[in-house]
């Protein structure tokens, strides 16, 4: 048995999964208002994986992530100013505005790698963990994917890699239960992708992904043996995506009956329930850190639209090391 | 009034005759049948309820499926492959150039890969480096391998259903900007050959040497320097490798004067070879030196700006051809 979280653990958590929430929706409302002009994959309804596994890492511990990853990205720690400068394509942003939603980069925060290529980063998360062992850092990398990655070679390369040199990296694929259009059962041949882990000899855990405390303890475990020397760990976190695959998909693929099923339980008023039954904060002290945080959003919101556009000379930099004439 | 199309219709009207006319042609790839939407932009509507299992939703696996592509050719079928966006090519990279170009000629010629790979690409929509590449270049350069591009709904038409029907694996690449942009319907069974240019607009002074979207922009170009007396000819090549050389050289030794325009990168780009090859041919004839427009040498830029610098434009095809009459 895990020991108990303490309140601070928690509120810690919940603060995360509000952040993530309130940026989701402030993020889909600047695009409807045709202010943020760009891809995106929400992760609404997945907020509680990034932030129980980002309560335990360090600041400097590395994160690969995807297209869906704004959230993991923003659990871990990147400023939001960066990050709404880099979706208002602003020369102040993570990237200069040149690489947009889909490959946030922010390596002061260990924000490493955002792919848009599916599978992909999970080799590269297995190459930052082999640059820890030489350096002996002591980092941990984190990568996240989800189900339908699993089904790519860069998956099952990557995983064995990983442990045939027992690196410190964590796998995490947030199953929900579809890739674009595809149910899981279409396109998967097992029934779990836990059990893939076997095959390639690290363990391999199925968790409820939207249940804060069982996320946490799995994600403790496999980022405690990673640090530790014991290798990779793939985690097969279960949760569901509310707004389809990206802005714009109806979802009509899944059926009605399972979309209402996980809306209705939407982990979040569930969790701020809970911390209030725990008696670990009262309604007004979670509606006042709510309120902070749409703060935080709107001044990064009103400072990511100051910025200025980057300028052309731009398009010659950064293709080397040194710009092109 | 002739019946218009969208270029999406047609390419889906063109697999959907060739399916109907040969049962060995199947299909496959990411969410293309009904169930899961028909297709990201429903290229393939209708078809798995047409063609029942002839057409297969896969898991995301592009070097799995085109590798399965390879085979089911070899086998004696003429599998059609979408592979959702270019930029995902380089992930089954390995199956299309050490195996489909190649396997003709290395089993000396017992086997062959008569496979279509439908993919599609186009900046202008700030999706930014890994969803905008364009890669003709890097499959012309395959020896083995055929490229096509359409540039209208008529000729989508004909060139899917001319690459379905050649005996060689064909990249069919499709323009994203294209595809809602209606157009004359194509003949139903109008069957274009791989390797035949086309010549859209006969001139005297110039002549522009494009594909895809590239043509449009090229004729908007050539039609406003009518106006100033300049008398441009138009070739839409539809077919990148094999080139059409002599639609190519004809024309040059008749106008003396060539701009090849591409929204791929300039550089080592499907342009350097046709200049060289004009160049090769044509060079005592020329009054100008071949000129080359192109989108610039770098990723594709997400913010709306940079990304507007980065393509190439009109008015830098205007500035090509007065280049080369100066
Ligand atoms: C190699 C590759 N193939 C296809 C795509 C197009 N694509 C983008 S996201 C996606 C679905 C991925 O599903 P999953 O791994 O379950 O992650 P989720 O989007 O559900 O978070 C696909 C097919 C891609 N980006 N890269
Ligand atoms: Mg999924």
């Amino acid at each position: 048995m895990a020991k108990a979280l303490s309140k601070e653990t928690h509120l810690a958590m919940y603060q995360k999964m509000s952040l993530i929430k309130q940026n989701d929706d402030q993020i889909q409302f600047e695009m409807k208002t045709g202010k943020l002009m760009m891809p995106y994959y929400s992760a609404r309804g997945q907020e509680v994986i990034p932030s129980a596994v980002s309560v335990n890492l360090n600041p400097d511990d590395y994160l690969v992530t995807i297209y869906r990853g704004i959230h993991d990205s923003v659990a871990k720690g990147l400023p939001l100013k960066d990050l709404w400068a880099e979706l208002a394509g602003r020369d102040t942003g993570t990237c200069k505005g040149k690489g947009g939603p889909m490959h946030i980069t922010h390596p002061e925060t260990g924000v490493m790698v955002t792919t848009g290529i599916v599978g992909s980063g999970i080799p590269i998360a297995t190459g930052l963990a082999l640059s820890s062992f030489y350096k002996k850092d002591g980092k941990v990398t984190v990568t996240n994917f989800g189900d339908g990655a699993s089904n790519i070679g860069a998956f099952h390369e990557g995983l064995n890699l990983a442990s045939v040199w027992k690196l410190p990296v964590v796998f995490i694929c947030a199953n929900n239960r579809y890739a674009e259009h595809t149910a899981y059962e279409m396109g998967t041949a097992c029934d779990t992708i836990a059990e893939r882990a076997a095959s390639y000899n690290m363990p391999g855990v199925r968790v409820d992904g939207n249940d804060p405390e069982a996320m946490h303890a799995v994600a403790k475990e496999a980022i405690d043996r990673a640090r530790n020397g014991g290798g990779p760990t793939l985690i097969e976190a279960m949760t569901f995506r509310f707004c389809g695959h990206n802005i714009g998909d109806d979802s009509h693929y899944i059926p009605a009956e399972e979309m209402a099923a996980a809306k209705e339980a939407d982990p979040l008023p569930r969790y701020r329930q809970w911390l209030q039954n725990q008696g670990f904060a009262t309604d007004e002290e979670l509606t006042a850190m709510e309120a902070n945080i749409a703060e935080e959003i709107k001044a990064a919101k009103e400072y990511a639209y100051s910025c200025d556009f980057p300028g052309v000379e731009e398009l010659k930099r950064d293709v080397y090391a040194y710009d092109l004439a | 009034m002739t019946a218009k199309m969208t270029m999406l219709e047609a390419i889906n009207l063109g697999i959907k005759d060739a399916m109907a006319a040969d049962e060995s042609v199947i299909l496959f790839g990411e969410d293309v049948a009904d169930e899961q939407g028909g297709g990201v932009v429903k290229a393939t509507a209708g078809l798995s309820t047409a063609f029942g299992e002839r057409v297969r939703s896969t898991p995301i696996s592009e070097q799995g499926f085109v590798g399965a592509g390879v085979g089911a050719a070899i086998g004696g079928m003429r599998p059609v492959v979408e592979v959702m966006m270019a930029n995902f090519l380089a992930v089954c990279m390995d199956q299309i150039v050490n195996h489909a170009a190649k396997i003709r000629f290395m089993s000396g010629g017992q086997t062959a890969v008569p496979m279509t790979i439908r993919t599609m690409s186009g900046a202008g929509f700030q999706t930014g480096g890994q969803h905008t590449d364009w890669t003709e270049a890097w499959f012309a350069h395959t020896p083995g391998m055929k490229v096509v591009m359409p540039s209208n709904p008529a000729d989508a038409y004909g060139l899917i259903r001319g690459c379905i029907e050649d005996d060689d694996p064909c990249l069919f690449q499709e323009s994203m900007p294209l595809y809602w942009v209606p157009g004359e319907a194509p003949v139903q069974g109008n069957v274009i050959r791989l390797g035949e240019a086309n010549i859209v607009k006969e001139g005297t002074d110039v002549t522009l040497i494009t594909y895809g979207r590239g043509v449009a922009d090229s004729m908007a170009v050539a039609q406003k320097m009518a106006a100033d007396g300049v008398n441009a000819e138009v070739i839409d090549l539809r077919t990148i490798s094999p080139l059409d050389n002599d639609t190519i050289l004809n024309s040059v030794a008749k106008t003396r004067r060539a701009v090849v325009v591409h929204e791929a990168v300039r550089s080592f780009g499907v342009g350097a070879e046709i200049s060289s090859r004009i160049h090769e041919q044509l060079f005592s004839d020329l009054k100008a030196p071949v000129q080359r427009v192109a989108s610039s040498d770098c990723p594709t830029p997400f913010c709306k700006p940079l990304e507007d610098a980065f393509l190439y434009s009109q008015a830098e095809i205007e500035h090509a051809i007065k280049a080369t009459l100066d």
